[in-house]
């Protein structure tokens, strides 16, 4: 291997114990497990999202749609909760009914109606962060509130659901590995072992390397692309689960950086490896590293104006790393 | 009729790195002439057109045009000069969101002297002048998005001849027209020829050649193999001087087959063609060859479910198959290795072993989870077998060379027993080590299946196979036994004509 060889491989790792090494030293306290469980939960929403448009990137497709659909699934949850006086588990379906029909949407206008996958998911973004808000009149929903017919809403958050996002598991140190990670470590690995250990995965890298190809190969070509968008919008939801039961209620401001956080992650994992394609392992190291990234830049008093400066940067040169370096980003 | 010739070309030669594409080649175009242009794929002569319209730069020889030396460094620069191309892709040719009248003026908005303002009304004026001089009836405000891909050649040809080109080249304009369309096409060319203009027409259709042609040259591996101007035109001599009589090293012992795997009967590919029956044997090894366009990968297509027939039944092994998709075709153990393996066959993210396996994951999979261990011995197996050079079955196939993708491609569809095993241009970009050892695998392999292999180059059909169709608008109108062949009738089927040349 060729020292250029090398900088493909392993030029992100190092990019990433680089930052870890530079906000240790500048940033008090970002060594210590409390730090790092804080990175993580930071990272699980992003990376369970992050996650789900891999699915699309590789079938060749794209998934703009994702941030929305999370934040449509907390409002989603709340409302079934405050408003209809709904239980956890009715709440939970609700959501992934919700990434589900959005995902059968999203592939059905790509494939069926040849909408490029950039524009229909971009359309799906905006029809949903309207949407979410049809049914309480653009406000948050949380207990006690007034609802548009003067009516006031008495349910609350289950604490089943609540613990979702805010309950502890001991690991060591008492209270301290969140729920939200567990879900997003869980799902990496399902997501990793579909993409590289099933014929599904197999078949879906084949689609969106050579669509054609895979056709003449026997495969449902336009079926794969419906499902991956399915994934998508599956895991967006689960995303938004985490989110509302994080927040404890449904907060129509929340949920801004998702979709561009998401989006970072899963294209800043193309590089991790010298993948040069969308990977579930790339993707979760992606995500950390977006979370460390957010997480020292606070700590070191960061502005958000300048945190959103230092993503876009770092995407780009990740961008760089895949598609200049290694010269096989022709997709 | 040398004097006059209004454009010469010399001794022209290109090299592509270690590869001479041209060797040397010379022709010339006559004012009022229709010049036809035949060649085989890998001719050269894609190429030969790329320097005359100024893409390419030529490697050596010489160029007049209307007695002075002509050179075109850029596209532009030759249509200036009075050379005109009409490339093969109609697309390139109009801008589909701009309105007729702009199209046929487009190359006046830009450029030295055009003017800054967009005039609608001088636009259409001028495009009016253009479109009465060529006999054009089309409204001059429709979008060409809207118009037939017949409507668009003509636009595209009436905007080239905006130029007052002396020059004109017309790179297989009838490739996806129909021939009611087509017949526009023609008077449009008589037309021009009446103009005056020098028309180099670059066809495979042996119908437009009759139709059209004044003269013929025929190019093979880079060189002009012939040239016909004495009337009447000698059609067979052409297509053989274009397909080539090679010395063959090793002829093939034809065998017969009793018992029938495929059947079709009545098959009728396009609207108008003759229907085609055809029996495929159990062990025999059928080529079907034809010039390009005559409806050969339509015909592998139908067989593979990804085309559906206008009429007709198949049968395989005495039951109804009428596949709807490749993954039907595939289950009933017909596999088509397709033409073209960039475009439709490599997975290019994908390593050998992994392009090997892509039909079968099913078969070489428990629950859905992939059994690695099987895929790595198939891909050996085939890799072993078919002498595929690589360093290990993990090679990307970026790094091998365009016969042994190929290998990988046949690979593919060797690694499972197939019943009708089917190949579009197999030996398509393929080096004669590489082709030799396909064609041996293929013929080795044969037992118990029916191999149908299209050929557009009669050489690679009557070293690979048993029997020998010949197709010609898209039906099937020829058939030999791989011994003591005619070859004069095989060539005149190919031609398309009644046979020996009273044309």
């Amino acid at each position: 291997m060729t020292l250029r060889d090398y900088a493909i491989r392993y030029g992100f790792i190092v990019l990433l114990v680089g930052l870890i090494a530079y906000f240790a030293i500048a940033a008090d306290g970002f060594v210590s497990p409390q730090s790092a469980v804080f990175i993580f939960q930071s990272v699980a929403i992003t990376g369970v999202l992050a996650l789900g448009v891999t699915a699309t990137l590789v079938v060749g497709g794209f998934d703009l749609s994702i941030g929305s659909v999370a934040t449509s699934a907390m409002m989603a949850a709340s409302y079934a909760m405050v408003v209809l006086e709904q239980n956890a588990i009715v709440a939970v379906i609700a959501c992934l009914f919700i990434g589900v029909i959005v995902g059968l949407i999203n592939g059905w206008l790509i494939v069926y109606m040849r909408v490029p996958d950039l524009l229909a998911t971009l359309g799906m973004m905006f029809l949903l962060l309207g949407l979410q808000r049809i049914p309480t009149e653009g406000r948050s929903i949380a207990t006690g509130m007034t609802m548009p017919d003067g009516s006031v809403a008495n349910g609350k958050f289950s604490e089943a659901f609540l613990a979702l996002g805010r309950h502890r598991i001991d690991f060591f140190i008492p209270n301290l590995i969140p729920v939200s990670v567990v879900v997003l470590v869980v799902l990496a690995l399902l997501i990793w072992f579909f993409l590289e250990y099933t014929r599904f995965g197999r078949m879906m890298y084949a689609v969106g390397s050579n669509e054609r190809a895979a056709e003449l190969a026997g495969a449902p070509v336009k079926a794969y692309k419906i499902w991956a968008y399915v994934i998508s919008g599956v895991f967006a939801s689960i995303g938004g689960i985490l989110l509302a039961a994080r927040l404890g209620r449904g907060d129509i401001a929340s949920g801004n950086n998702l979709l561009l956080d998401a989006v970072a992650a899963a294209l800043i994992g193309y590089a991790v490896l010298g993948a040069a394609k969308p990977n579930a392992f790339g993707t979760a190291v992606g995500a950390v590293f977006v979370g460390v990234l957010l997480q020292g830049l606070t700590m070191m008093n960061a502005p958000y104006y300048t945190q959103d400066f230092v993503k876009g940067a770092v995407l780009v040169v990740a961008l760089v790393f895949t598609f200049a370096l290694s010269g096989r980003g022709k997709r | 009729m040398g004097a006059d010739a209004v454009f010469h070309v010399e001794g022209l030669r290109k090299s592509f790195g270690q590869n001479e594409v041209l060797g040397g080649i010379s022709l010339e175009l006559h004012s009022g002439e229709v010049t036809v242009l035949m060649g085989a794929n890998g001719a050269g002569k894609s190429t030969l057109v790329k320097i005359i319209s100024g893409v390419y730069a030529r490697g050596a020889g010489t160029m007049r045009l209307a007695g002075n030396a002509f050179d075109p460094q850029t596209p532009a620069e030759a249509i200036r000069a009075g050379v005109v191309t009409v490339h093969q892709n109609i697309n390139d040719g109009v801008v589909a969101d701009l309105d007729v009248a702009t199209n046929l003026t487009l190359d006046r908005l830009s450029g030295k002297g055009a003017s800054m303002l967009f005039k609608p009304a001088n636009v259409r004026a001028e495009a009016k002048a253009v479109a009465d001089r060529m006999g054009l009836i089309i409204d001059l405000k429709a979008r060409v998005s809207d118009l037939s891909l017949a409507d668009r050649q003509m636009v595209a040809i009436a905007r080239a001849m905006a130029h007052q080109p002396k020059v004109l080249i017309l790179d297989e304009p009838t490739s996806s027209l129909s021939s009611a369309e087509a017949d526009r096409l023609f008077s449009l060319i008589d037309r021009l020829r009446g103009y005056g203009v020098a028309i180099l027409y670059i066809s495979h259709r042996m119908s437009d050649i009759r139709r059209l042609a004044d003269r013929i040259m025929s190019m093979r591996d880079g060189v002009v193999s012939g040239v016909f101007d004495r009337k009447p035109l000698d059609y067979e001599g052409a297509v053989n001087a274009m397909l080539g009589r090679k010395i063959r090293l090793d002829r093939v012992v034809a065998r017969s087959s009793a018992r029938a795997v495929f059947t079709a009967d009545g098959l009728q590919l396009a609207h108008g063609a003759k229907p085609i029956s055809m029996t495929l044997g159990a062990g025999e090894v059928v080529a079907v060859t034809g010039l390009v366009g005559v409806g050969k990968t339509a015909l592998a297509e139908t067989l593979f479910g990804v085309r559906r027939p206008f009429a007709g039944a198949m049968h395989m092994d005495g039951k109804p198959y009428a596949p709807g998709s490749a993954r039907e075709a595939i289950a009933a153990g017909v596999f088509l290795v397709a033409k073209d393996r960039a475009e439709s066959g490599i997975v290019g993210s994908f390593n050998i072993e992994r392009n090997i396996s892509l039909p079968f994951l099913r078969r070489m999979s428990n629950l859905g989870v992939m059994k690695k261990r099987a895929e790595r011995v198939a891909a050996r197996r085939q890799i072993d077998e078919l002498g595929i050079v690589c360093r290990s079955e993990k090679d990307e196939l970026s790094a091998l060379s365009g016969g042994n993708q190929q290998k990988v491609m046949v690979a593919r569809w060797m690694s499972q027993a197939s019943r009708l095993f089917i190949l579009d241009e197999p030996f398509q970009g393929v080096d004669i080590s590489a082709r030799r050892d396909i064609a041996a695998k293929l013929r080795a392999s044969a037992d118990g299946r029916a191999t149908l292999i299209f050929v557009t180059e009669i050489d690679e059909a009557l070293e690979t196979a048993d029997r020998i169709l010949v197709m010609s608008e898209h039906t099937i109108v020829g058939e030999h036994r791989n011994a003591d062949i005619d070859l004069d009738r095989l060539l005149a089927e190919v031609a398309g004509g009644p046979l020996h040349g009273v044309a």
